[in-house]
């Protein structure tokens, strides 16, 4: 570990540093969504989740919802944070609270039922954050360490670029911050489908290397059980017209964005990590619940490859579009922040590409705007198992 | 790599190369194996970014991508052939 390179973060009370300083207001339950959303709407430095759960969930269910909750409280790109309940809900806005207040920040709780109607709540949600916003604009960057940085990654619209450059250029770049003493993220299980004995086999231990092929059989024996076949859906339509043909062509080229460092852990869906360098989490291959789930987990930064192009950004974790294909690159600039397609062409090393992006994930977690925030890209999706009740 | 390479064998493995830019039917194209240059002539219309087959596949036969199998053969398929969902399935998530 050499801990030498600093970004410009924000110092948090537990010990964690922040890439942003967003005030986060969560509705705790999705009657509440609206407003959540009122409170937020129009104030820089605060965002809302829209999070449409939080009642009707049953067991492992309930406890995901409340513990991804959480996990975005907790993250440390947030200064502080409201809850907006509706009263009568199944997961108590107070459970919350307490979950997020044991990190030393300022959580603040408010109920549609008790405050008296949605104007009342929108009006005395919005002077809670205002108050919050005047606190947390004092606090400056300052230099931390790059070791405090966990990193997510995630690979959507993959085409055949995808595994040719830009997830080995991320590669690249996971393996100089994980150099660093950071931590990386690699996760959505079902593409790990076809590639998993190569991935598996880098885990520091037998038990990690267990759990990490326990976790794919999982996903695989799920979708046959449910009397589904995985092909319907993955790789998906734009991916095959993008030249991949099977979900194990996916997979192999998936995994080579994580790079090449040894695993070190085995997460469960929205888990913190508890070691540095290379971990895994078990997420499904959604986009957007992967990308929960993770910055759920305590990533303050994300490296998305894609060849198809995608809008998808999270309302508190920047995210890093980098493409490989040059006619997306140019079709969707005002979503895609690098391009790695001369890599293809022959022009570029995939090791240059790939420490371009760490100085780029370095200015970003410094506070260069993704084009993600440019676009106020804020999606949010809880992985559940069963149907609400 | 080189300037004018349109298509990528990308493990000495692989019976399928890569084409990085569209190809026609009856084109002549040159790939890297092993550190030598082959040759193979396209019997199919190649998209930017799909797969041909670099020697004769037998119906059944593993088809290998990255040095690994990415699935197996729906049929016989020829070398310049065109190698996607109509001749190439997946043996995983579907019992």
């Amino acid at each position: 570990m050499r801990d030498t390179i600093k970004f410009m973060g924000f110092n948090r009370p537990d010990g964690k540093a922040g890439t942003r300083n967003h005030i986060l207001v969560i509705p705790s339950v999705g009657c509440s969504q609206n407003a959540a959303r009122a409170i937020a709407h129009g104030l820089k430095g605060v965002v809302y989740l829209p999070n449409i759960l939080g009642c009707g969930q049953m067991g492992d269910d309930s406890i995901l919802v409340k513990k991804t909750l959480v996990g975005f409280g907790t993250n440390p790109n947030v200064f502080a944070v409201l809850i907006v309940g509706n009263g009568c809900e199944t997961l108590a806005p107070q459970e919350l609270a307490d979950g997020i207040t044991s990190h030393g920040k300022r959580v603040e709780v408010i109920t549609i039922q008790d405050v008296g109607g949605t104007k009342k709540t929108i009006s005395l949600g919005r002077k809670i954050v205002k108050d919050m916003l005047e606190n947390a604009v004092k606090l400056k960057r300052e230099p931390i360490s790059l070791s405090k940085i966990i990193l997510g990654t995630e690979c959507g619209g993959s085409d055949y670029s995808s595994g040719l450059a830009s997830n080995p250029a991320v590669g690249v770049a996971c393996d100089l911050l994980v150099a660093e003493g950071g931590t990386v993220i690699l996760s959505e299980t079902p593409e790990l489908i076809g590639a998993e004995h190569i991935f598996a086999r880098r885990a520091r231990t037998p038990e990690i290397e267990r759990q990490v092929l326990d976790a794919v059989t999982w996903w695989e024996n799920r979708a046959i059980a449910a009397g589904q076949d995985i092909r319907d859906g993955n790789p998906s339509p734009g991916n095959i017209a993008g030249g991949i043909t099977t979900l194990e062509e996916k997979s192999l080229g998936c995994i080579y964005k994580a790079g090449t460092s040894t695993l070190e852990e085995a997460l469960t869906y929205a888990s913190h990590p508890t070691k540095s360098g290379l971990v895994y989490m078990d997420t499904p291959a959604h986009d957007i619940e992967q990308l929960t789930g993770m910055v759920a987990g305590g990533a303050q930064i994300v490296l998305f490859t894609t060849g198809r192009g995608t809008p998808c950004g999270s309302p508190i974790a920047p995210v890093i579009k980098i493409t490989a294909n040059r006619n997306t690159f140019l079709k969707m600039r005002d979503n895609t922040d690098m391009d790695t397609s001369k890599i293809i062409q022959g022009k570029e090393t995939i090791v240059s590409a790939g420490k371009r992006i760490f100085e780029e994930m370095i200015s970003v977690s410094s506070g260069k705007m993704t084009k993600a925030e440019k676009l106020g890209q804020s999606d949010f999706s809880i992985f559940q198992m069963n149907p609400n009740i | 790599m080189e300037k004018k390479t349109k298509a990528i064998v990308l493990n000495q493995k692989d019976n399928v190369a890569t084409a990085i830019v569209a190809l026609e039917a009856g084109t002549t194209v040159v790939f890297v194996k092993e550190g030598y240059a082959e040759k193979v002539k396209l019997v199919s219309d190649i998209p930017m970014g799909h797969k041909f087959a670099i020697v004769n596949i037998e119906k059944g036969c593993a088809v290998i991508k990255y040095g690994e199998p990415i699935g197996e053969s729906t049929r016989q398929i020829g070398r310049g052939e065109h190698v996607h969902v109509q001749n190439l399935v997946s043996k995983r998530g579907n019992g």
